[in-house]
């Protein structure tokens, strides 16, 4: 596999940075009861780790060891504000909907963990190649886990009926559970489970 | 040559912050018209969700033509009486800041907790062939966190309840923004304001309303982990129903009646 795969596709399924290296599960949980919230929420996050990434790795050579978390998080949470901008400007329903939930992309994990990991010491185009796959990742898990939450909590997906729920006239009595929070640990630990299963190389010695 | 030298340091984290301020300010001021806008249609769709034009807003009828069937008038709230001025170029929240068109609330009197308050206030009428059929206020007080701005809507009895909402406030996620959550914003559909005699009696209880109790027509339902959020609803609609608040200026439309 030829490396520019390999940066980009094995945070995927290989290094997924929320399947494998648990990060990033607070947002994980708050944003995936609907589809509209898990996309923007995803895009939000793969334009900040992106950018981040290629930022940092760009004045990594000029910035002083000491200093350089701090500068790695005013890096990203600049990107923050101006994704939260944007999203106050242009999607306003569902900035309110994420509410906090951009700011705190400043705090995910996932973000800090590849400035640091991995634009600190890599050129910039890999850096950026680098950021966006990582995005990829945390979105694929989002994707999945939204998908079964929307789903069976609403049985709709992106807003629309899928299964006529019960309280609409319809067949299909919603699963309260899958709306709160504790279901989206259970759909991460079955991912988890799954991911495991097909790529035994992942699972931790005790 | 080391990086790591004071000066040096010093140099790199000056250059970051101007160069990740101007980026943070052009995109403030870049798109503050266009938040400014987003904000104002959020302030009118919420109005017209209190006057019962949820369906329509739903059904994707323009906010503008929606908004222009509802009569919006200044409203004097010591007096009671309406002021001939216009409403939409009217800014309440700027106006409490200011010395004349602003007073101070008395601490005894301030059960909202948010000390000053502009002396007038938009009101908006929904009508029905000519007689008001709602009284849309809004009404604003201190939650846990943050101040909670929302609008009241009454029925044409000036003392039920037809719909509440707040459009904005920074209470926790969860548990004190549990204000906007519908089912507990429809349980105070149909429950009284204010007595005959205008005097506030909406209470927030804690835990669940008992039915049985003679005065469940004015209770609420507390939520849970969230009692001071709910206490700072309770009490800023005791302040808007009350003497200093929209008081005289509901007396008088149960006296036109």
């Amino acid at each position: 596999m030829s490396r520019f795969k390999e940066v980009l596709f094995r945070p995927i399924f290989d290094e997924n940075p929320i399947a494998l290296q648990i990060l990033g599960i607070c947002s994980a949980l708050a944003v995936t009861t609907k589809m509209d919230t898990v996309i923007t929420m995803s895009l939000a996050v793969i334009f900040v780790c992106t950018f981040a990434n290629g930022a940092v790795s760009l004045i990594r050579k000029e910035v002083p060891p000491s200093i350089r978390i701090i500068v790695q998080m005013t890096i990203i949470a600049t990107l923050v504000i101006l994704v939260d901008q944007f999203l106050k400007a242009f999607a306003y329903e569902i900035s309110k909907q994420l509410s906090v939930f951009v700011g705190l992309i400043i705090t995910n994990c996932i973000v800090l963990g590849r400035a640091e990991g991995f634009a600190m010491k890599n050129p910039v185009g890999w850096s950026l190649l680098d950021g966006f796959g990582n995005g990829l990742g945390y979105s694929f898990i989002l994707i999945v886990v939204g998908v079964f939450r929307e789903l069976f909590g609403s049985g709709t997906l992106f807003g629309v009926p899928l299964m006529k729920s019960v309280t609409e006239g319809g067949w299909y009595p919603t699963n309260g559970l899958m709306l709160l929070a504790p279901s989206a640990f259970f759909i991460i630990g079955g991912i988890i489970w799954a991911i495991r299963a097909w790529k035994p190389e992942q699972v931790e010695e005790d | 040559m080391s990086n790591d030298t004071v000066g040096r340091t010093l140099l790199v984290a000056f250059l970051l912050c101007i160069v990740c301020s101007v980026f943070v300010s052009a995109a403030a001021v870049g798109l503050r018209d266009q938040q400014k806008a987003n904000q104002a249609a959020e302030i009118k769709r919420n109005i017209l969700t209190a006057a019962g034009y949820a369906d329509q807003l739903a059904a994707g009828e323009p906010i503008n033509t929606l908004f222009a069937r509802i009569d919006a008038r200044l409203v004097d709230l010591e007096t009671g009486e309406y002021v001939e001025q216009d409403p939409a170029t009217y800014n309440a929240r700027k106006a409490a800041k200011d010395s004349k068109l602003g007073l101070k609330i008395p601490a005894e009197l301030d059960q909202a907790g948010i000390k000053r308050r502009a002396r007038l206030s938009p009101v908006y009428l929904v009508k029905k062939e000519d007689a008001i059929s709602r009284i849309i206020l809004p009404v604003h007080g201190k939650g846990l966190w943050s101040t909670m701005y929302g609008f009241i809507a009454l029925n044409a009895d000036t003392q039920t309840v037809a719909s509440l909402s707040f459009y904005e406030h920074g209470e926790t996620p969860g548990l004190g923004g549990e204000i906007d959550n519908p089912r507990w914003r429809a349980s105070w559909v149909g429950k009284t304001w204010a007595d005959e005699a205008g005097t506030p009696i909406i209470d927030v209880v804690k835990g669940q309303v008992n039915p049985a109790d003679p005065k469940a027509g004015s209770q609420i339902d507390g939520l849970s982990g969230a009692t001071l959020t709910a206490n700072g609803v309770e009490y800023t609609m005791r302040y808007w129903a009350g003497e200093h608040g929209f008081g005289p200026y509901l007396a008088k439309i149960r006296g036109q009646k």
